[in-house]
């Protein structure tokens, strides 16, 4: 009984895969290119970077960037508060 | 940990430091190249546990100065934080220092991508200092293990104990 649930839903997985792999878009040509446009035309104008990639890690999405940075800064916070002091026990 | 043979210290000696260097590199050249504050700052951040593997730990802690990475890691926060509050008159983060295409430079010291390269610098100096600050906490508290006769003891990788 187990096995033939196993089977069913391989099969059924499986067939929800590859339609989905059929219905995507192909790679490189997006459906909407409203906000790629706008980004390839005003990060190297506006914005003067030449390269777009860093524009948009600091420049437009600079506030993702900062959330990266608070998490590196408690990552680095709890490590302290966990392994300072070598490890002594009290 | 133990010091490694005499090989891998020479090693150390003659390509650590490139490996500042090409970390810094890419840190300042984060807004034109492939690259950036976070990369480049892994980079530099490896510098410390060659020093660790090659020359072992006690000579590693002797060289350590945790005020140094502990400031590093603050003033690339803060002046990551305050280049992003440049642009505030039209955003947060906007890139006001940023001088356009085909205009006259603000000033000989402010970079053509305006606050895009100077947020790389600073976040490099604090991903260096973050990286090597978790590298010294951590193998600091592994000597609790270390050094413990019988188990747990280290074999030792090498006859020279430095």
């Amino acid at each position: 009984m187990k096995r033939t649930i196993f089977v069913v839903a391989v099969i059924v997985l499986a067939g929800l895969l590859s339609g989905t792999f059929e219905a995507i878009h192909p790679f490189g040509v997006p459906s909407d290119t409203a906000m790629d446009d706008y980004i390839l035309q005003h990060a190297p104008r506006d914005r003067s970077a030449q390269n777009v990639v860093t524009s948009m890690v600091f420049d437009f999405r600079g506030f993702d960037t900062l959330g990266e940075a608070a998490v590196l800064f408690t990552a680095l916070c709890s490590i302290g508060a966990l392994f300072r002091d070598g490890g002594k026990q009290e | 940990m133990k010091p490694l043979s005499v090989i891998v210290t020479s090693v150390c000696d003659v390509f650590a430091w490139f490996m500042i260097v090409f970390g810094v590199y890419v840190i300042n050249n984060g807004h034109n190249t492939p690259g950036g504050g976070f990369q480049g700052g892994a980079i530099v951040a490896t510098f410390l546990s060659f020093l660790l593997v090659a020359y072992g730990g006690r000579r590693f802690l002797s060289w350590v100065r945790e005020g140094l990475y502990g400031f590093l890691e603050f003033v690339g926060l803060m002046a990551f934080f305050i280049f992003g509050c440049v642009g505030f008159p039209n955003s947060f983060f906007y890139n006001s220092l940023a001088i356009p295409e085909g205009g006259a430079p603000l000033s000989n010291w402010i970079p053509w991508s305006g606050t895009i390269s100077l947020m790389n610098i600073a976040v490099g100096c604090e991903v260096v200092g973050a990286l090597s600050l978790v590298i010294v906490y951590m193998y600091s508290s592994i000597r609790l293990v270390d050094t413990g006769a019988g188990m747990g003891g280290e074999r030792g990788h090498d006859r020279f104990d430095r």
